[in-house]
């Protein structure tokens, strides 16, 4: 990485994702390549992480709008291969998605995918006994779970 | 018996891209009438991966030939499509449609993986590798709630019953190796009759042949992109 690449990935690190704002675009791993080409053009390659995420062209836009200050020319790329995954997000990812109260996604992914793992703990209270309510919630990265001890429900971000 | 190979021709990715496209739409139908709002949550979710397989795959069949996947979705009539034609029948009730996603994600989860180790073009590969995963969790919902119903209350298995006499016959398009396998252990473990593998087929949409439902389908998908061709928001 070298010192111009090193602020846009800065640059990078402010622009929320949509739909959990609590977390950066380069948190949760999608930022797979930036480029700078030259002084004035820089290259950022993105990697989806769903298929029919809706937020994937409004990132595309925060992400060109976000270095458009510094660059005249920004060019975002896709990258569908090697698909996203979860083992991608950061530890530092994981404390804020916790912080934000949604359990993170448990361990490492292994294919075929035979489960999504499950939350260790209440990401409210901390409890570990917790159980599944549906395996779809409110974007398709996450499932809808409840904690047995306090009775909140939260969502899970299922590991894939 | 089709195999899995033949799906990285051109013809089997417009297959799988209108498949995935057309029940996309079929899925969109319960939103805001399932049973459940947890089912209501689920089939949207299952719809917008389908749809998103459905656009990487139209968008790389698009640009072999110059046209976008939008021209792809809206401005085609029905002799154009290739989806197998459970994907387009109506949705039925519950029992029927969670059947028929049985049948589809059986047939996605063993087209995908091959596409995705397989697939000449980088793109083709990249949509299965992300599909690889979508589907399995597909498969686990379809799964478990044919069970669910199978081996459910009497009404409930004599609905589904009934969605495997009305869906069998549209097996063929899907049966490619290692189908029956997969949905003859759900089938099984819903304690429901596994009906003949060599029973009666439906014949293919590779000729541009249709049910009658998919003129209906279309209408609804492309009435706004005709009624305002190149309109954005
Ligand atoms: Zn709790």
């Amino acid at each position: 990485m070298t010192e111009t690449t090193a602020t846009v990935w800065d640059l990078l690190a402010t622009v929320p994702d949509p739909e959990i704002p609590a977390l950066s675009v380069v948190d949760l791993g999608i930022v797979r390549e930036v480029e700078e080409l030259d002084g004035n053009r820089v290259r950022v390659t993105l990697t989806p992480t769903y298929s029919g995420c809706p937020a994937t062209e409004v990132i595309a836009r925060d992400v060109r709008t976000a270095l458009e200050n510094r660059y005249a020319e920004v060019e975002v790329r896709t990258r569908l291969s090697p698909a996203w995954t979860t083992d991608w997000m950061s530890d530092e990812a994981k404390g804020k998605l916790l912080g934000f109260g949604i359990a993170p996604p448990s361990g490492r992914v292994t294919l075929p995918l035979l489960d999504v793992g499950a939350p260790t703990a209440c990401p409210h209270c901390g409890s570990g006994s917790v159980e599944e309510l549906a395996g779809f919630g409110s974007t398709p990265c996450k499932a809808l779970w409840r904690c047995r001890t306090c009775r909140e429900p939260f969502d899970y971000f299922k590991k894939h | 018996m089709s195999a899995t190979s033949d799906l990285s021709s051109a013809a089997g990715q417009q297959t799988l891209a209108d498949g995935c496209l057309v029940l996309s739409h079929r899925l969109s139908e319960w939103m805001s009438k399932a049973p459940t709002m947890e089912e209501d949550i689920a089939l949207g979710n299952i719809a917008l991966d389908l749809l998103g397989q459905a656009r990487g795959l139209l968008s790389h069949i698009g640009d072999q030939v110059g046209v976008s996947e939008d021209q792809l979705a809206y401005f085609r009539d029905p002799a154009d499509f290739r989806n197998p034609l459970i994907c387009e029948l109506p949705n039925g009730d519950y029992g029927h449609t969670i059947l028929r996603q049985l049948f589809v994600d059986c047939w996605l989860a063993q087209v995908w993986p091959v596409l995705a180790a397989t697939a000449p073009d980088e793109v083709v590969r990249g949509v299965a590798e992300k599909a690889v995963k979508e589907n399995a969790y597909h498969l686990r919902h379809s799964s478990a709630w044919v069970v669910r119903l199978g081996d459910g209350t009497d009404e409930s298995r004599r609905r589904m019953v009934a969605a495997l006499d009305a869906l069998w016959p549209y097996r063929g398009e899907l049966a490619v190796d290692g189908w029956y396998d997969r949905v003859e252990s759900v089938l099984t473990e819903a304690t429901l009759p596994l009906p003949a593998r060599d029973a009666w087929t439906q014949r293919t949409s590779s000729d541009g042949w249709h049910t009658e439902h998919l003129g209906y389908l279309l209408a609804e998908m492309q009435s706004l992109a005709r009624a305002h061709p190149g309109a954005t928001w």
